[in-house]
Parts: C-alpha cells; sequence; structure tokens
C-alpha cells in the first residue's frame, strides 16, 4: 500500500496538550514518526534572565502545571548550589513532604488522562477524586492548589500548618485503601486495559539510555535509576524507600510504564509517612538568601516525569547570567518514534499516553 | 572500576563514594595537559575543560571506557567574547557526574556533533542551534525545533534584546511617576 503522513494534533484529544505527532503509515501499521514540539515556546530561558533569582521561582511553577513544586524546587536547588547556601534540616523535611505530595497529584492527573486514552472514563473520575484529597493538602500547605509558589531560594515559603502530620495520615491511609482494593479492579484485573497496554510500544533499556530516556520510562526498561537514590538531595538519604523498577519479563511497554507509575504513588506515600517520624517538629526552614551571586550551580532532581536539571550562570548580579532547563519530556519525544515504530495506529493513544507528555516543560 | 575490566557491571541505583576522584585520575591519565580548568565541585560531580578539537576522543573515552551512557544535557552559554558549550554526562553504574565544557570563538560557532555518540544529542543540539545558534558539524537534520522555521535570530544570544531591560515596577512609578 502506498505510504502516506497523518497528523496527530496538534489539536488532537490524544496529544494533552499543544503538540503534532506526525506519524508515516502503510495501511494499519506505523513506519515512521516525527514529533513536532514548539507551539507553547515561551522563551523561559530567556525571560529568567531579566528576574531576579527569588523572582524566577514564580516562572519554573509554571512549566508544568501538574507537577510545579517539583520544577521550582529544582531550580531552587540548583542557586542554592550556586550561592553555596543550604536549607535547613526542617526545610528539607518539608521539602520532602512537599515534593511527593505534588509527585502523587502529578502521577494520578496522568493516571487519569490515560484513562479516558483508553476509553476508561471511570478511571479519569476514580483518579481525579483521589488527586483533589493531595491538592487540598497541597493547599492547605501552600495556599494554592495548582501554581503554589512554595519552595523558596533558601528553604521554603512557610512552615506546616498545625497538625498536618495527621491529616496526611488520614488522607493516605483512605487513599491508600483505595489503591490497594479499588484501582486495580479497573487497570490490572481488567483485561481490556492489558489487552491495549500490554506488548505495545517496547523499547529496550539499551536504546531508552542511549535517547536520554529518564524517570518512570527507564525504570519501566528495567534500569534502576533513581535520582533521589543515585544522587540523594534533600534528606532522600535517610528514607528508606524503594525504587520502583519493572523487574519482570516484557520490559518496556506500555504496562510496564504504568505499572511503575502506579507503585511510585504508593512509595511516595511511604515516604510521606516516613518524613513526618523523621523530620525535627521545630527549627528554622528558610535562611536568607544573598541577593547577588556569582559562579555557576546545577542540580538534577527526580521529577515526575524524568531528570530534571537546571543550570544556572550567575555573574555577580541579582539576575541570572544563563539558566538551562533540561525537560524530561524534551528527551523523551526524541525516543518516541523509536517506542511507534511497527505498532498500529490505534496504539498511538496507548503508548502516548503512557508516556506522560506534558507540553508545557518541553517547549519551555 | 568495574567498566574497564570488561564484564558488564550492573546498575545498582546507589552511588559509589569517592568516585569523582578516580574519574579524574582515569582523565588525567588518557588526556593530561589537555584538560584545563579540572575541579571536583562536590562529591558526584566533576568539571573539566578541554578544546573543541579533542571533544569527540574525550566523549568517546567517558562513554566507552568509563561507562557513562547517558547524556543528560548540553547547553550553549555566550559570554559575549566567546562561546561555551557545556555537556552534563552522567554514569548509572557510579551516579558520576562529569561536566564537560568546551570552548568555542565568537566568530566562528561551529562544534562537532555528538549524535554518533549519544542519540539524546539529537534534540538538544537543534536546541542550541535554535536558540543560541551554534552549529553542530556532522549532525543529521540541524533545522529549528521550538521556533518557527521562517524566524531570523538566535533569541538566546545576549544582544538579541528583550523588550524590557529590567521587571521592575518602583512604587514611584506606581503612584504615577516616572
Amino acid at each position: 500500500m502506498p505510504e502516506f503522513w497523518i497528523n496527530m494534533g496538534p489539536q488532537h484529544p490524544m496529544t494533552h496538550g499543544l503538540w503534532n505527532m506526525k506519524v508515516k503509515v502503510d495501511g494499519e501499521t506505523i513506519t515512521d514518526a516525527k514529533p513536532e514540539i514548539g507551539y507553547l515556546h515561551r522563551g523561559y530561558e530567556k525571560i529568567m534572565e531579566v528576574r531576579e533569582f527569588q523572582k524566577n521561582v514564580v516562572l519554573t511553577d509554571r512549566l508544568c502545571y501538574v507537577s510545579s513544586i517539583t520544577w521550582s524546587h529544582a531550580y531552587c536547588l540548583a542557586v542554592e548550589k550556586m550561592m553555596g547556601i543550604e536549607t535547613p534540616e526542617r526545610g528539607q523535611w518539608i521539602r520532602v513532604i512537599s515534593l511527593e505530595l505534588q509527585r502523587i497529584a502529578s502521577h494520578l492527573m496522568w493516571l487519569a488522562s490515560y484513562g479516558p486514552d483508553l476509553g476508561l472514563l471511570t478511571g479519569l473520575l476514580w483518579c481525579l477524586r483521589e488527586r483533589e484529597l493531595f491538592l487540598d493538602l497541597i493547599q492547605l500547605m501552600s495556599g494554592a492548589r495548582m501554581n503554589q509558589n512554595f519552595p523558596r531560594v533558601g528553604g521554603v515559603r512557610n512552615d506546616l500548618p498545625e497538625n498536618f502530620g495527621a491529616m496526611c495520615r488520614r488522607s493516605i491511609e483512605h487513599f491508600l485503601e483505595k489503591v490497594d482494593n479499588e484501582y486495580p479492579k479497573i487497570f490490572h484485573e481488567s483485561k481490556v486495559f492489558r489487552m491495549r497496554t500490554e506488548g505495545v510500544g517496547r523499547i529496550s533499556a539499551a536504546d531508552a539510555i542511549n535517547w536520554g530516556v529518564t524517570g518512570p520510562n527507564l525504570r519501566a526498561c528495567g534500569v534502576n535509576v533513581d535520582l533521589r537514590r543515585l544522587d540523594p538531595y534533600e534528606t532522600y538519604e535517610e528514607i528508606d524507600f524503594e525504587p520502583q523498577v519493572w523487574h519482570d519479563g516484557g520490559a518496556g511497554d506500555s504496562y510496564a510504564r504504568f505499572v511503575v507509575r502506579y507503585n511510585e504513588l504508593k512509595e511516595s506515600c511511604g515516604i510521606i509517612l516516613q518524613a513526618f517520624e523523621k523530620m525535627p517538629k521545630t527549627g528554622p526552614y528558610r535562611v536568607k538568601s544573598p541577593r547577588r551571586a556569582e559562579g555557576e550551580g546545577y542540580a538534577k532532581t527526580e521529577d515526575s516525569r524524568g531528570e530534571a536539571l537546571f543550570y544556572v550562570i550567575g555573574d555577580g548580579d541579582d539576575r541570572p547570567y544563563r539558566v538551562k532547563i533540561r525537560s524530561p519530556v524534551f528527551c523523551t519525544m526524541a525516543a518516541t518514534p523509536m517506542l511507534l515504530r511497527g505498532n498500529k495506529l490505534a496504539d498511538v493513544v496507548a503508548i502516548l499516553g503512557s508516556v506522560d507528555v506534558c507540553v508545557g516543560e518541553m517547549d519551555k | 572500576m568495574s567498566a574497564v575490566a570488561g564484564h558488564v557491571p550492573q546498575v545498582t541505583g546507589r552511588p559509589v563514594p569517592g568516585i569523582e576522584k578516580e574519574v579524574l585520575e582515569q582523565l588525567r591519565a588518557a588526556f593530561g595537559p589537555k584538560l584545563s580548568d579540572v575541579k571536583i565541585v562536590r562529591p558526584q560531580l566533576l568539571e573539566v575543560s578541554i578544546d573543541r578539537k579533542d571533544l569527540v576522543p574525550l566523549c568517546t573515552y567517558l562513554k566507552n571506557t568509563l561507562g557513562f551512557e547517558h547524556l543528560s544535557c548540553i547547553t550553549a552559554v555566550d559570554w559575549k567574547d566567546r562561546f561555551e558549550v557545556v555537556y552534563h554526562v552522567e554514569n548509572y553504574y557510579n551516579g558520576c557526574m562529569v561536566q564537560v565544557t568546551a570552548r568555542i570563538p565568537y566568530d566562528d560557532p561551529k562544534i562537532v556533533s555528538l549524535t554518533g555518540l549519544w542519540n539524546a544529542a539529537n534534540y538538544h543540539e537543534r536546541e542550541a542551534w535554535d536558540l543560541m545558534g551554534i552549529t553542530f558539524e556532522g549532525h543529521p537534520n540541524l533545522e529549528r525545533i521550538l521556533l518557527p522555521t521562517d524566524f531570523k535570530f538566535h533569541p538566546l544570544r545576549k544582544n538579541f534584546a528583550q523588550e524590557v531591560d529590567r521587571q521592575y515596577i518602583t512604587r514611584r512609578k506606581l503612584r504615577g511617576g516616572t
């Protein structure tokens, strides 16, 4: 049959944002694919050069509105390394708690959008219902449901509210009960869900590393890399948790990516509960940061979607001279043609939904 | 280091303490005077600078001999009198990160592409070309990636002006003054 290109996007229910996936099909089989991105390019790296270090936190929040705290935290960490300051211990614990709350909210948003991709509207409703629990907690902590502007260079904006640990425990208890007993009925045990996801969009571990795929997508290939373990930041060293890696056969397909993220939900709950036990009850949560800084700083963190890297250069002014944002989705997007090739056109949604695309951070 | 011994090392997911010194010694032994500005910034992070003509031998050595399989990021920096391209290369076996800086003269913004070593370099180099205007020789498809194809400028260069120099609203301005 003659091959031809099909545009999936920029306006398409599959894309979760504004980008275009061009796929070349031979009948029903995909022979080639070409992502086209940049529709949402806002020039972050340029804008940040004229704003002060502290004011840029507002911008980095909006890199990915689903996962704001993890992004502004990565930026703050890089600036702190450049300035040579360190967050007080209680501030670090508060950061860990906020990061994990945000990770759960982000993964639930992904799971909620992955459901309708496969025609599973119940998944959307259930996951958004549970996400509300965590957005409430985040709102209680920072005052906002989205774009929290919570981390600061040198710490966090405010201390945890009173009795926050008990509220987290109550929500997590309720959530874990759902995750353990209710969710598997529509995901793991659903024959349709497994038929759609198992064996599609496979990528080998060697290819994934070479193409720069990171985070849950890489761990689904069986590579045990979690930056919270490999290059620990904040207080993750003191926390006992297990990076979620897919060990069984069939690694690197959509189902493996789903299971890794799903298990991370439970793991993050465990981290939050541990953090409340181990954190000091009182103490400072923020240090004053210098206004001007010179030098270079770099930090990489385990974002909800992979390795987030900030490289900040200061030239002695109160603004960064250069900021580089490494977006995990941007790098994963380079590997998507490999995921798609050889699969059927109907599986594009099942594959691209599972890599968790966030256009805001991809286009910067 | 186990990567040198020949057998495939396992990714344990945990850092190896003191690995940055070991990597530094091996790099010094292999490249010696070609490296400049060598320093250990903090555990697991090593910085080296190198001339752009020695970039490919260094990166080949890092990837094939020392096991730095993950190219994390490529940053282009405009220093007004020169360009710098900064490569962040990471080793998943021991958690070591090497920051390689290659200097490029301002009037000749060219450097060799690393797509032959890491496919991840493909998008990063396109982005650096798009926003900073550095040509990567040997790149299979050096096109604009984030900006429209008919865009004429490289906006991250320092001589590309922004609309406003600083984003200040002073109290005087708020009251209606200038």
